[in-house]
């Protein structure tokens, strides 16, 4: 079996829509290898959780993919017939999603979806999934397991919801999670619980996880690299060390200048100027352009991901080549 | 005392009761011990927010904040106590008082995903109310839902678009507008930036800020991340388990929390700074809203836990000036 549990390559998924073809992911490639995390951030709607329904193959009309692969094990699974993406989900590749909702049925108990969920993929008696399902709650702390059970999902806070989406993920113990905004319902000691329970996983059964999050500070304590998107691309993508504390690309930068920590009490927080650019009308070039302190007229071809250093990739023709100022 | 606060909280409780679902009945109905589950999601709560200020609302997944933030809002009504507006309980506000309290106090939902209607448009959620309520003519309506969408950064191009169009950042930027849109004077926040990545989230956070020195807005800001909290709010208040176990000015609080708990929340912040952190897991057992321990709801995961905790729930009860715990430790 290969080591690489994912390798996403180039890939497209575009929406066609009425007014127009939106390019929500529009040449990605990432890999991650077994038991390793890749941390995806980046802007909002610049398309991480459409790459994760892509490799989860979940993307409804008018989405389609229209160009790359996506290797699970080796295998490209872009286009496998429904029924054997069905047999992959759920049991060697799970999605955690940011809308618990998702996951979980509204009108059937949890007890209920926890049992046909582990049954769906392992031939074993209804006690036996009561018991790992009980099991699986317990794990991500949700306390009194067994009364839980018994209840529906609008009976559970946001974040316990999402606590449940998190133990039906990681029944089967996949290759593969794709979580997507996970923890950010959980309060920081519940969240660390379920990030122990995570690289408990990573370690022990080489689980590959790609961690979609916006909490650069999760990324920086769970992941092995990180991927920075930005309108359906990937902007900058290497180890956490280097992407973190030498950000390359005006984007990372200007990102992770805006976390609150990083900035004086009650004065206005550090803001990227201007607003994301419309995926419907992206003007040529580097779509960063009409935010950018460096933009100049070399900007107006899209500039190729290209390597600076080890592993540290970055889409810019004017790179920031120094350390970040603390 | 000066002026009324703006909104008080006296002594407050949320309880939802479950009622035992068929199967339950029919068991009970042979002799089953089945009971009805009973959850305090809000247990005695008391609180006041001053005109213009920023409460910070912090605590547990599932110790009742949403809860009470929707009783703030008039969502949810109180199984007991009273929320005073304006120094009036808002249980006898009549009809005219009761729509103009209710429309000044606007909530953030936590979920975007569930609380846009998916069948109207961008245009229409954002319109509707100021509408309705005569905050803009039919003329002017298009260029003042343009006009919000622009101050939460959503592009106005996108208005004739349905919620499921909208990445989950861009929905919870639709459910700020709405709330916005009707010119409150108390919003509650309710993890409003949390589906936000951090460079639009400062970018909100700052209108926040900006709202509030033009227009005197004042806001209870329920939030998991310490980091919004600590820049943001005047004043935290902290949950657990339905109770509030502390409260302090935001500084005195993270310079030196009083309660364990808080303790144990601001030793588990991830840090920008920490690489491969080996995370870790809740100490103790994590109790049940349904079935809360005797005595300080946090005895079963406190590092201090005496033989009283075990019986004696603490009051809360003031520690230093300004500041309020409630723990024996601080007997
Ligand atoms: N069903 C759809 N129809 C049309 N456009 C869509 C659809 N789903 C997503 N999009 C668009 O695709 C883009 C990428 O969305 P995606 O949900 O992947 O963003 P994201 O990076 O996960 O953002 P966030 O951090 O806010 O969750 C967005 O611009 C969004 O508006
Ligand atoms: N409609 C309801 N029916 C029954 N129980 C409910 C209902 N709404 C909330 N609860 C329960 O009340 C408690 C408090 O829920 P609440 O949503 O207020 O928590 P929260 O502090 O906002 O949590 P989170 O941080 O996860 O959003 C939980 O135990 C929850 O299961
Ligand atoms: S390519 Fe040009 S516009 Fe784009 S990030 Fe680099 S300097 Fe800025
Ligand atoms: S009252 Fe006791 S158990 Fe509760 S927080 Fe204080 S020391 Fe811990
Ligand atoms: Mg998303
Ligand atoms: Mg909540």
């Amino acid at each position: 079996m290969s080591a690489e549990t994912l390798r996403v390559e180039g890939l497209q998924t575009h929406f066609f829509t009425r007014a127009g073809v939106l390019k929500a992911v529009d040449g990605v490639s990432v890999a991650v290898g077994r038991g390793r995390v890749l941390g995806l951030v980046g802007e909002s709607g610049s398309g991480k959780s459409v790459t994760g329904f892509s490799i989860m193959g979940l993307v409804d009309p008018p989405g389609r993919i229209v160009g790359g692969r996506i290797l699970f094990q080796g295998r490209d699974i872009v286009g496998l017939p429904e029924g054997e993406m069905r047999r992959l989900r759920g049991s060697r590749i799970a999605m955690i999603f940011q809308d618990p909702m998702m996951t979980l049925n509204p009108v059937l108990r949890i007890d209920t979806q926890m049992i046909e969920a582990v049954r769906a993929h392992d031939d074993v008696s209804k006690a036996e999934a009561r018991a790992r399902s009980r099991d699986a709650l317990g794990r991500v702390g949700i306390p009194s397991p067994d009364e839980r059970l018994k209840a529906y999902p609008h009976q559970f806070s946001g974040g316990m919801r999402q606590r449940v989406a998190i133990a039906i993920a990681l029944l089967h113990q996949p290759d593969l999670i794709i979580a997507d905004e996970p923890t950010t319902a959980l309060d920081v000691t519940i969240q660390g619980q379920i990030l122990a329970e995570v690289q408990t996983l990573a370690r022990e059964t080489g689980t590959a996880l790609v961690w979609i999050t916006h909490d650069l500070a999760v990324v920086a304590g769970l992941a092995d690299d990180i991927a920075v998107m930005y309108a359906g691309k990937v902007v900058e993508a290497g180890p956490v060390d280097r992407v973190l504390d030498r950000p390359i690309h005006p984007y990372t930068r200007g990102l992770i200048g805006s976390v609150p920590g990083r900035n004086r009490r009650g004065v206005p927080l550090a803001q990227i100027p201007g607003m994301t650019p419309s995926l419907l009308s992206l003007p040529p070039g580097c779509a960063f352009r009409g935010r950018c302190a460096r933009a100049d007229a070399a900007c107006a071809t899209m500039p190729e991901l290209s390597p600076f250093g080890l592993d540290h990739l970055a889409r810019c023709v004017h790179p920031h080549l120094e350390v970040m100022p603390g | 005392m000066s002026a009324a606060p703006l909104l008080a909280l006296e002594h407050v409780s949320k309880r939802f009761v479950r009622a035992p679902d068929l199967a339950g009945k029919i068991a009970k109905v042979l002799g089953a011990d089945v009971r009805t589950e009973i959850v305090r999601a809000v247990d005695d709560v008391s609180l006041t927010v001053a005109k213009g200020e920023v409460v910070g609302l912090v605590g547990e997944s599932g110790c009742g904040k949403s809860t009470l933030g929707r009783v703030v809002a008039h969502i949810h009504k109180p199984t007991e106590g009273r929320v005073l507006w304006r120094g009036r309980d808002t249980a006898g506000l009549s009809g005219a008082e009761a729509r103009d309290a209710a429309l000044k106090i606007q909530m953030i939902f936590q979920d975007p995903f569930a609380s846009l209607n998916p069948r109207m448009k961008v245009a229409e959620i954002i319109g509707e109310a100021p509408y309705v309520h005569g905050l803009a003519d039919r003329r002017g309506l298009d260029a003042y839902v343009a006009d919000v969408m622009r101050r939460v950064g959503l592009d106005p191009s996108y208005r004739q678009r349905y919620p499921h169009q909208f990445s989950g950042g861009q929905r919870q930027r639709i459910g700020i507008a709405r709330a916005l849109a009707v010119q409150p004077e108390f919003v509650v926040c309710d993890e409003a930036v949390a589906a936000l990545d951090v460079s639009i989230q400062a970018q909100v956070l700052n209108l926040f800020m900006e709202l509030r020195r033009e227009l005197d807005l004042t806001y209870l800001f329920i939030s998991h991340d310490l980091g919004v909290v600590e820049h943001l709010s005047d004043r935290v208040v902290i949950m657990y388990l339905g109770r509030v176990v502390e409260t302090a000015p935001t500084e005195a609080l993270f310079a030196e929390p009083a309660h364990p708990y808080t303790r144990g929340l601001l030793s588990a912040v991830p840090r920008l700074t920490s690489r491969k952190t080996a995370f870790r897991s809740v100490e103790g057992e994590i109790p049940s809203p349904l079935n809360p321990p005797p005595g300080c709801h946090f005895h079963p995961r406190c590092p201090h836990a005496m033989e009283r905790c075990r019986i004696e729930a603490p009051v809360l009860k003031e520690v230093a000036p300004g500041r309020t715990a409630a723990c024996h430790l601080h007997d």
